[in-house]
């Protein structure tokens, strides 16, 4: 199991995952925050302290009840409303593959962030490319969405997205491949491209902020 | 037990004249020896005194926001949709504060009320005021009341620069603030809007300087244009688009200026409607209130260090047809706040109204608003 000891039964195993990366006591800006649970858990648990990006009406409206703080906002229009290096962490889960330019928003999660957490499904993966083989768009258990009614309109692989870190200079502070139960295994040691399912990356930007 | 009135309206309400004896230095440099607000209240003031809430009312608004004052009475109070039993402001969990501020016409201390000093109406000698001094003159009655500290302060428009100002001014006294369609301070556009309105009023010949009050004629008018501007401005060009488009009440051009299109004869009415209950001088100080605000001021016109006083949990709340004080200017609010590094959740709500969607019940708008008040009531012990 990957799952750390302290990690609740009661939190997404993807945020709990998150969880062991973000230091007690920091301050966060969680980006497609869904209902607030990470924020609400670290809160609580951690006492984390920050704010979340949502633009889905009804996710504001769970955060709203939840307690946790949200700001209704659409993630395309950028951070231009935060300051830079005004977060310890800035975190992004799964949805940078449905962003108009996943680049320039990890660009931005890193000028606000002093760390920016990015996590994204691997399209690399063998289920996807032997979806591709066969000629049909993947429908996958970590890629539920059928190709019309995805929101997904730029995914990558884990090739390609540690290719777009060394084209740009993010440096990579740790990551973590994972297959959708959340474990890691040695198939995915072994050709992390072919069997990872979910990727988590800690970034930092060129020029750390001091 | 009212009768006839539906379940989840607080039913007949009767407004009392609270006496506030203390001396209030206005920010104009006067000082006003005593004066009295006309409060309605709803609910009832918990055990540890946790549960109050202060409505804080808009440009035009009074103390009459929920309920009925006789079984005869057609609408309710301006906030009837939010104020009640069940309703997002819960009377069964909150004590629920609604005044007419200082310098209104609706029976607190304003232009039209009579000068103890001289036994006239004070007219232009009634001092001009600010947000501020609504908050001091708020607070004072807070302490007649027994209210040590809000459970909320909660206003749209006007009313949500008072909650901010509150937040900023008597930091420890408020709870939870909730801002609601207001801006952080009026752009030139919206000082253009007031000083057009300002100017209908004062180049009436029947405004008399003011003291229209002593030659028996209200300058009509001017009060009248002044409302029909700034019911534009609260319209959203949709809603003006969907509700008259460009109906005729004949369907001929008249070829003179008798009112041809429904959107005139709308706004006559709603001209005409205003002038029967509001005072012209109550208009201009409330229009000068507006320009005037601006928190940041006092702080290097840096609001996020104005906000860095207050202590409250902010809920800002915007919506997507309101030009008149645009999301944009709620996004200034709350970008502040988080510069400021306080609590705040901001909700646009989806609507088509205009500046004067903050008045109704839009389903998101009352869900964002009880969801946010339940756990204001269970932190306060209700």
């Amino acid at each position: 199991m990957t799952r750390s000891a302290g990690a609740p039964p009661d939190l997404r195993p993807d945020l709990a995952l998150l969880c062991d990366w973000i230091r007690p006591g920091s301050r966060i800006l969680d980006l497609g925050c869904g209902d607030g649970a990470l924020l609400s858990y670290l809160a609580e648990h951690r006492q984390v302290s920050g704010y979340g990006l949502e633009v889905d009406e009804d996710k504001v409206a769970r955060c709203i009840k939840a307690g946790a703080n949200v700001i209704q906002a659409d993630l395309d229009d950028g951070l231009r409303d935060f300051d830079s290096g005004s977060f310890d962490y800035v975190v992004m889960n799964l949805a940078l593959q449905a962003l108009q330019r996943p680049d320039d928003a990890v660009t931005e999660i890193l000028r606000v962030g002093r760390v920016g957490i990015v996590t994204f499904p691997n399209f690399g993966h063998w289920r996807v490319r032997a979806a591709l083989a066969a000629g049909r768009m993947p429908v996958t258990p970590s890629l539920p969405d059928r190709w019309y009614d995805s929101p997904n309109i730029h995914l990558c692989t884990v090739d390609d997205f540690e290719d777009l870190c060394r084209q740009r200079g993010w440096r990579i502070i740790a990551r973590r491949l994972l297959d959708r139960s959340h474990h890691e295994g040695a198939r995915i040691r072994l050709a992390p491209n072919l069997f990872c399912e979910i990727a988590l990356y800690m970034l930092q930007s060129p020029e750390p902020s001091a | 037990m009212s009768t006839g009135f539906p379940a989840d309206s607080v039913g007949l309400v009767q407004p009392r004249r609270i006496p506030i004896a203390q001396p209030l230095t206005l920010d104009c440099g006067r000082v006003l020896p005593q004066h009295e607000l006309m409060v309605e209240t709803y609910g009832t003031l918990n055990a540890a005194h946790s549960n109050a809430v202060l409505i804080c009312h808009a440009l035009s608004g009074d103390h009459h926001a929920a309920g009925f004052h006789d079984a005869q009475d057609r609408k309710p109070g301006w906030w009837d949709s939010c104020i009640g039993p069940g309703k997002p402001i819960d009377t069964n969990r909150f004590f629920v504060v609604s005044l007419n501020n200082l310098g209104g016409c609706q029976g607190s201390t304003g232009p039209s009320t009579v000068n103890p000093e001289t036994g006239r109406p004070y007219g232009p000698d009634f001092p001009l005021l600010t947000v501020r001094d609504w908050v001091r003159s708020q607070a004072l009655l807070a302490d007649a009341l027994g209210i040590g500290r809000w459970a909320a302060v909660v206003g749209g428009s006007l009313g949500g620069m008072q909650v901010m100002q509150w937040t900023i001014d008597q930091p420890e006294r408020v709870a939870h603030a909730l801002v609601i369609a207001a801006a952080p301070k009026l752009s030139a556009q919206n000082i253009a809007f007031n000083e057009i309105a300002r100017q209908a009023i004062l180049s009436d010949p029947d405004f008399h300087g003011g003291r229209f009050y002593d030659h028996g004629v209200v300058p009509t008018h001017g009060l009248k244009l002044a409302r029909m501007l700034g019911h534009i401005t609260y319209l959203s060009d949709e809603a003006m688009r969907a509700k008259f488009g460009r109906l005729q009440r004949v369907n001929q051009f008249s070829f003179n200026f008798d009112v041809e299109f429904e959107v005139e004869s709308y706004l006559r009415y709603q001209g005409q409607s205003f002038v029967e209950r509001f005072d012209a001088n109550t208009y201009l100080l409330m229009t000068k209130a507006l320009d005037y605000f601006d928190p940041a001021r006092e702080h290097g016109d840096d609001l996020a260090a104005a906000f860095r006083r207050a202590q409250a949990r902010f809920l800002v709340i915007a919506f997507s047809s309101d030009w008149r004080f645009s999301p944009q200017r709620s996004r200034e609010i709350v970008r502040a706040l988080v510069r400021a590094g306080r609590d705040v959740s901001y909700a646009l709500i989806e609507s088509t109204l205009g500046h004067d969607d903050f008045l109704m019940p839009i389903p998101q708008y009352q869900r964002v608003l009880r969801d946010y008040l339940d756990r204001v009531a269970r932190e306060a012990g209700t």
